[in-house]
């Protein structure tokens, strides 16, 4: 094993500057998961570890108001899911990051870390694409905001510059009759990695839909925003056609590989059972807010 | 390699260690502690036999680095029990031979009472995937789910 | 649930280890440490098949804190010796091949080299300064594939063993096994149905959830300690011996508690190696497996290919059956061909019978037992293709059975005749359940299978000690994989007629007690349950001759009752009785210490059968199934500890619930596993399974006192088929390949249904 650091910062520029001056040796320590998991199997190994877990900004989840929630990017998932009213304003995201690993993992693992593992089937993912997540980016040269969509450039890759971390990411405010749902396809009920996963947010005014995003993960190299879905329900009536052709977007949207988890025609399809399932569950959740 | 120096709480007992930056608290627990109790079956966070609480917060201590118990509560399977007398759980599961190997059972234990400190009236479906985070290949997990079942049953008998 | 008949045996008592093993205070395998042990790690090949030209192993050694550095070199060569390990049998010459590689790497993972350092993280570092040179040769992982002449062949001296003329071309094809009953070609001409189809498994690792560990330390005059985690140290003790060149008496090996085995730890890894490595070192040496090397290099449960054939009369009796096996052996001869072949059609009375099966050797890790090694396989093929034929015939499943169904007097297509068993008993329990009774839930549907194993009996010792205030130690030598503490020391206190908590078992180390085969084929409760039996009668028969010293009468006129001595009848003498402790507390004047031991060979292991129901559902869009409801019957003679006879029946049945639906080694092209981890390797978890229910049979074996058969192992076999004719019953699509994973039934419903015009 070679020689490892660890510290633990208080503030954001301690840590963006202790992850610079590691010269690419640095990662940072959120809940662990991924990272304990990489640098046993030799995957990682890091010269620095940075906990950012002593940052309160990273820490705390913020009721911005009108359903608009920043939430710390280390929050793990077993506080997110005690949170009532996030839960209650944003069930979609909430489901998808407490599916991510068992509860012993919940108690450890962020929706942040999550994202910055970057794996194209993270389930937090398809439901902060198709939430519209905004994420705070700190680095050497301060702060910037992205779309979450923009985040990942590849499997296990992201567009953070050296030194950046994820601070935080916020859900937007949404109308009345809004709501998501995020379903995953595994072949167990739970302690599996998603072989598709889709996150559906939509608003309903007036028995029509005037607002639907659609995120599908484990189907690409990326997480997927598919704009075509989400343009195929906007406008409908949210009937059995209109929704047909939003999974007929996602199965279009597919570019997936065959490996162990799955094959191509199996994820492709799936994506599209997902749409279905996961819209009509969305659809029941709008209705009653 | 510089050592780290640790001062954390671990069953109640104020414990000072000393470890490596990268090490796991489940090594540190098993090598450095000798607290062999809690198990590991993968490192990964795969099986839950090295379950533990850390702040009262269920986690595989194989999926914490050490330096992170610095000035928290860890509790492990060897503070179940209370001097001479065994947790509720740890009855119920000799009881309802709710094991076999034994191999399993402390992470089952730790995660079960975890579970119920959460939800003390627990269906099965939600026993089930409270505890889908402990592999047993022993049981087939029917004799864990009745005993822990039960254990709730009895616990909210005695708060009533 | 006892029948009244006695005290103790059929009670639900804590069991002798439970507070050890709740409190984290139970010992495992990896839980033993000595001072200034040294950490041990193998070095394994990343290729799936390669001749190793060379090792250089110097910049190893010189790195600081490396204390010894080993290669097969280290290891005398063994001869072509096949020897039995539990319920398989091994070759010296292979086995030593498979723990170090010597002329060739054979599967992804075998080991290689190995070293021992100060700490683990030097070792890890060390095994990277070691330099192999490989030349990388094709590989070949299917056993289809492995059988085709043009395949890579993996011994050169390899040639197919049960064949006539024997082979002069060496082939993957290690040995043709034939086994018939009656005449065949006559049986097929009776038949007014005929049912073929070719069946699939693949190769799932028995996953139990403690690694493997040893920890040796050898001392300088040629003594060896071992401390491991094993089904049978004994075997332990007898492999490193051979392969170290030790003479066994200088071998002390001492069992762990174990945390599951399940077949998988009847053969030894890294015992020898970490022996040798102590040796080398002069220090103690310990060594414990990652979970990923678990699944790459220590055995799985074969894959294989079944074809089965049966023909029937209209009413359904059975008239011919014929089946087929290929089962993957691993990198080394020696699959379950055996069991799998002799077990295919024992449920059966069936007049002709023809069985052929071949053991494949291909580049994967060599395969250890799993629980009943082999049955699950043929069992696949043979409960599939009846359920084909009730289909066919418009037959209840378990009439159909009945109709068929072995009985005492029934002639076995290996030889033996069955004495009294109770499949049609077990046929019926199901029968009448509530399960059975009651139909599926609307959208669910059925599957029905059954399932047999032979049990074993072989060698067992025992021995039985009163202490100075009466209470009794009864020693044994099989390691405790599931209660087998409890039982041995309930039947320990029904011969003593003292109370349960008066008799304490103890598991003596190979030193401590006489030769005990492995923890396997359920023989424990039968064949250790019967030493220990006779342990204690052999102490009883003490007790009676220092009762009858105590008042100067014959022993033959002392009798043993309640746990007290007693005058045979009036003509004795009038004598109070005299209890296990006063006769304890008077052993010094009536002739010194009461001990008992027995040693044995037990014969007549009571066959088991076993038959699954099980109703499930499978969602048509995604081809995940959901599991409604599930009950296991199975004959057991008699149930010596209820709930540890449930806990292996409702285990066993979840293995094969797994087998069935999930588990599988998933090889990638280059023959490397794709999928060595809990993660990807899918076991059930709780939230997989509803509970399973246990109903426990009992037709008492004759050979054994108190009617024991063994439980452990058939509970494995039914539930693939079961599972299997439940979801081809859903989908109304005859499913043939294992695993039943979402992708695969999901693929079968959309071949079989209609393009969407959409699409």
């Amino acid at each position: 094993m070679n020689d490892v650091r660890y510290s633990a910062p208080s503030t954001l520029d301690e840590a963006s500057k202790a992850m610079l001056a590691a010269n690419g040796t640095g990662w940072i320590l959120a809940g662990g998961t991924d990272l304990l998991v990489q640098m046993r199997s030799g995957m990682r190994k890091p010269g620095v570890i940075v906990d950012i877990k002593k940052i309160d900004e990273m820490m705390t989840v913020q009721d911005l108001g009108g359903g608009s929630y920043r939430i710390g990017a280390a929050v793990s998932g077993a506080v997110l899911g005690e949170h009532k009213a996030l839960k209650k304003a944003w069930p979609g995201v909430i489901e998808a990051i407490n599916l991510i690993g068992s509860k012993q993992v919940q108690g450890r693992a962020s929706a942040g870390g999550n994202l910055c593992n970057a794996s194209p089937a993270a389930d937090s993912g398809p439901a902060l694409v198709a939430a519209g997540a905004i994420l705070a980016i700190h680095g050497p040269n301060g702060r910037r905001e992205i779309p979450v969509e923009k985040l990942h450039s590849g499997p296990g890759r992201t567009t953070l510059a050296p030194g950046e971390i994820l601070v935080s990411f916020t859900l937007p405010a949404r109308p009345k009759g809004s709501s998501d749902a995020y379903l995953r396809l595994i072949p167990r009920t739970e302690m599996d990695i998603a072989v598709v996963g889709v996150g559906v947010n939509l608003t309903i005014s007036g028995g029509k839909c005037t607002a639907a995003r659609v995120g599908l993960g484990a189907v690409a190299p990326t997480v997927l925003l598919v704009e075509d879905a989400g343009k195929a329900l906007v406008g409908s009536s949210l009937d059995d056609a209109a929704i047909e052709k939003a999974a007929a977007a996602c199965r279009a949207a597919c570019k997936p590989i065959n490996d162990k988890r799955g094959t191509i025609e199996y994820r492709t399809k799936i994506a599209g059972v997902l749409l279905k399932r996961s819209t009509a569950i969305a659809i029941e959740r709008a209705k009653g807010n | 390699m510089s050592k780290m120096h640790i001062t954390t709480t671990i069953n109640g007992e104020p414990t000072e260690f000393l470890c490596d930056p990268s090490q796991s608290l489940l090594d540190v627990l098993r090598d450095n502690l000798g607290l062999t109790g809690s198990k590991e079956g993968c490192g990964s966070g795969d099986c839950g036999a090295c379950s533990i609480t850390l702040d009262d917060r269920l986690v595989c201590s194989c999926l914490v680095l050490a330096p992170e118990a610095e000035g928290k509560k860890i509790e492990t399977v060897e503070g179940l029990a209370q001097g001479e007398h065994l947790h509720p759980l740890q009855k119920k599961f000799v009881e309802f031979a709710a094991l076999q190997c034994g191999i399993c059972t402390p992470g089952f234990l730790v995660a079960s009472k975890a579970l119920l400190a959460k939800n003390p009236n627990p269906t099965e479906t939600e026993v089930r995937f409270g505890l889908a985070g402990n592999l047993c290949r022993c049981t087939g997990y029917d004799k864990i789910i009745r005993a822990v079942m039960e254990v709730a049953a009895e616990m909210r008998g005695a708060a009533r | 649930m006892s029948n009244g008949k006695y005290k103790w045996i059929g009670t639900r008592v804590d069991r002798p280890d439970g507070a050890d093993k709740v409190t984290g205070r139970a010992r495992f395998g990896a839980d033993f440490n000595l001072p200034g042990q040294l950490m041990g790690r193998v070095l394994r090949s990343p290729h799936a098949h390669a001749i190793i030209k060379s090792i250089d192993t110097s910049a190893a050694e010189k790195l600081p804190g490396v204390k010894a550095v080993m290669t097969a070199k280290d290891l005398p060569d063994q001869p072509n010796l096949i020897v039995p390990t539990g319920e398989m049998q091994v070759n010296m010459r292979d086995i030593t091949r498979n723990i170090l590689a010597r002329e060739k790497a054979l599967f992804e993972g075998h080991p290689v080299a190995a070293v021992a350092a100060v700490t683990d993280a030097i070792a890890k570092q060390a095994i990277d300064l070691i330099k192999v040179d490989y030349e990388v040769l094709p590989h070949v992982i299917d056993v289809t594939e492995a059988m085709k002449p043009d395949a890579p062949v993996l011994h050169d001296h390899l040639m197919t063993e049960g064949v006539k003329p024997p082979p002069t071309k060496a082939s993957n094809i290690a040995k043709r096994m034939d086994n018939a009953k009656g005449d065949i070609e006559a049986g097929w001409k009776q038949a007014e149905v005929t049912i073929e189809r070719e069946y699939t498994t693949q190769a799932v690792h028995q996953g139990y959830i403690e690694p493997h560990a040893a920890l040796a330390s050898a001392a300088e005059d040629g003594q060896l300690q071992i401390w491991s985690t094993t089904q049978g140290h004994f075997q332990v003790r007898g492999f490193c011996s051979r392969l170290l060149g030790v003479e066994v008496s200088q071998i002390r090996v001492t069992p762990t508690e174990i945390g599951g085995g399940f077949g998988g730890k009847t053969v030894v890894y890294l015992e020898p190696i970490a022996a040798r490595l102590s040796q080398k070192s002069g220090k103690p040496v310990k060594m414990v497996m990652t979970r990923e090397e678990v699944f790459r290099a220590s055995g799985p449960a074969p894959g294989g290919t079944v074809k089965v054939k049966l023909g029937a009369k209209k009413d359904g009796t059975i008239v011919a059956a014929e089946c087929e096996i290929a089962l993957q052996a691993g990198a080394f001869p020696g699959s379950p061909l055996g069991p799998a072949c002799w077990t295919s059609f024992a449920c059966y009375d069936i007049p002709n019978i023809k069985v052929v099966g071949f053991d494949v050797v291909s580049n994967r890790a060599k395969v250890a037992a799993y629980r009943a090694p082999g049955a699950p396989i043929s069992a696949w093929g043979v409960e599939s293709t009846l359920d084909i034929l009730a289909q066919e015939l418009g037959m209840d499943p378990i009439e159909l059975r009945l109709k068929n169904a072995a009985k005492k007097g029934t002639k076995t297509s290996y030889g033996p005749t069955f004495d009294t068993i109770g499949f049609v008993e077990t046929l019926e329990a199901i029968k009448n359940s509530a399960h059975y009774k009651t139909k599926p839930k609307p959208g669910y549907a059925r599957g029905v299978a059954a399932g047999f194993w032979f049990n074993v009996g072989a060698d067992s010792s025992a021995a039985a000690h009163v202490a100075e205030d009466g209470t009794v130690t009864v020693i044994s030598g099989n390691p405790d994989i599931g209660g087998s503490r409890a039982s041995l020391a309930l039947m320990a206190a029904e011969e003593l007629g003292v109370d349960y908590s008066k008799v304490r078992p103890i598991i003596a180390d190979t030193s401590s007690i006489g030769f005990n085969f492995v923890t396997g084929g359920s023989r424990v409760t039968f064949a250790t349950g019967l030493a220990v039996v006779n342990s204690v009668r052999d102490m009883i028969r003490e007790l009676k001759v220092r009762a009858a010293k105590t008042w100067g009468v014959d022993p033959e006129a002392v009798i043993w009752e309640d746990g007290m001595a007693k005058p045979a009848g009036s003509n004795v003498g009038e004598f109070e009785p005299l209890s296990l402790a006063q006769l304890a507390a008077s052993a010094g004047k009536t002739g010194g210490p009461i001990n008992g031991h027995a040693q044995l060979n037990a014969q007549g292991a009571g066959p088991g059968f076993g038959v699954h129901v099980v109703d499930l559902k499978v969602d048509h869009d995604t081809g995940c199934v959901h599991i409604d409801r599930y009950t296991a019957a199975q004959d057991v003679g008699t149930a010596i500890h209820p709930s540890y006879v449930e806990g292996q029946i409702q285990g066993g049945a979840v293995q094969g619930i797994g087998w069935a639906l999930n588990e599988e080694y998933i090889y990638n092209a280059k023959g490397r596993l794709d999928n060595a981890g809990f993660l990807d390797y899918r076991m059930p978890v709780a939230s997989d399974l509803p509970m399973i229910d246990a109903l426990v049979v009992e037709v008492p074996n004759p050979h054994h006192p108190y009617g024991v058969r063994g439980v452990g192992e058939v509970p494995i076999v039914p539930p693939l088929a079961a599972v299997g004719n439940a979801v081809s019953r859903s989908m109304n699509i005859r499913m043939t390949d294992l695993p039943l994973s979402p992708p695969r039934l999901s693929a079968a419903i959309d071949a079989a249904t209609p393009k969407i015009a959409a699409e």
